[in-house]
């Protein structure tokens, strides 16, 4: 068996019921298998990153999404990449953070963490709160490849101004 | 002894309910043994219920042991285990034998008492807490058709069922 082709395909575009249903049918239709995805609302708009199992070529491939991905008004891009499935890591940590939205928190925090070790796996952010005192709220899966101590040390120096930051260890039960 | 071959889901024995054990025999010993063999076999595994080798009978094995600062009661085969009180409630990560490659976080009690019989048939009262408490959890779930998929909570929306629960 030959070494399957996979590709990245993401799909943004103003959020309407039955996205993910035309796409996928139309991934369907035309002999594609689906791996690890992504699909969620960001600010109203309908986002999709999916691993696709394809045989023919990019061009193809867009060939077949596009008058789907057109008829719905979402973008396209197509990537071939080099990536399998059962490609897990298993993340050691969970980190929450949370404080007034202003510019800066994400690119302070995550780059103090990254010089504590931290290789994230999964980030997912949001603003709750009101327009007039938003609230930013971070979750953040990842590997403490230096250590838990080194990240609560890391934290402890960015929270001082005002954000709140939590961490708790994962520990995987297997059973 | 032997290794037993570990249903994987979709397998729909894994949605059945766990009998009851009435007898403790050597029937049941040997079982127990080649129970605990395959649970040891499995990669990483700290825990495993009969259902997952496909015996409809309420036996679980859990084993804390291997964590380092945790509180445990060591190895232990419970039979017909019942949680008679739950207190707190904790988020962690759990994975299954009967699930490969896929972990996800689930919420549990974070203190529960179990009763439950042991391999002569004497009836014991537990009282467990976290790693171990989520261990002995996640195996009950299984003899009453439960899998960790069952109670998958978002990680995106975590900090917001805290709020609720707290």
């Amino acid at each position: 068996m030959s070494k399957p082709n996979w590709y990245m395909l993401t799909l943004v575009g103003r959020d309407r019921p039955g996205i993910v249903a035309h796409v996928t049918h139309a991934l369907y239709e035309g002999g594609c298998n689906l791996g690890e995805a992504s699909m969620m609302r960001l600010g109203g708009n309908f986002t999709m990153m999916m691993m696709v199992r394809y045989e023919g070529a990019a061009r193809a491939l867009a060939e077949l999404v596009e008058p789907v991905s057109e008829s719905l008004g979402l973008r396209l891009h197509v990537d071939r990449i080099s990536g399998a499935l059962h490609h897990h890591l298993e993340p050691d940590v969970r980190i929450t953070v949370s404080g007034a939205d202003r510019a800066g928190i994400v690119a302070q925090v995550t780059g103090a963490l990254a010089e504590a070790g931290l290789n994230i796996l999964n980030l997912e952010s949001d603003v709750a709160g009101s327009e007039d005192e938003p609230l930013y709220i971070m979750h953040i899966e990842g590997q403490a490849t230096e250590g838990i101590e080194a990240l609560q040390s890391a934290l402890d120096i960015v929270t001082r101004n005002g954000v709140k930051a939590s961490l708790a260890p994962m520990d995987t039960l297997i059973g | 002894m032997a290794i037993l071959d570990i249903l994987t889901w979709p397998d729909p024995r894994l949605k059945e309910t766990a009998q009851p054990v009435t007898t403790f025999d050597e029937t049941l010993h040997a079982f127990i043994k080649d129970l605990e063999e395959t649970m040891r076999a499995g990669p990483g595994a700290v825990g495993i219920a009969a259902t997952q080798v496909g015996s409809l009978q309420r036996v679980i094995i859990i084993d804390a042991s291997s964590r380092k600062n945790v509180p445990h009661h060591g190895r232990q085969v419970l039979i017909n285990p019942e949680i008679t009180h739950w207190e707190g409630y904790a988020v962690g990560r759990e994975g299954c034998l009967s699930v490969p490659d896929y972990t996800g976080n689930v919420i549990r009690a974070e203190r529960i008492t179990v009763e439950a019989l042991d391999e002569a048939g004497a009836t014991h009262t537990w009282r467990m807490e976290g790693f171990e408490a989520r261990l002995a959890q996640h195996e009950i779930d299984h003899l009453d058709g439960l899998l960790f998929l069952d109670r998958l909570v978002s990680r995106r929306h975590d900090l917001y069922r805290r709020k609720r629960y707290d």
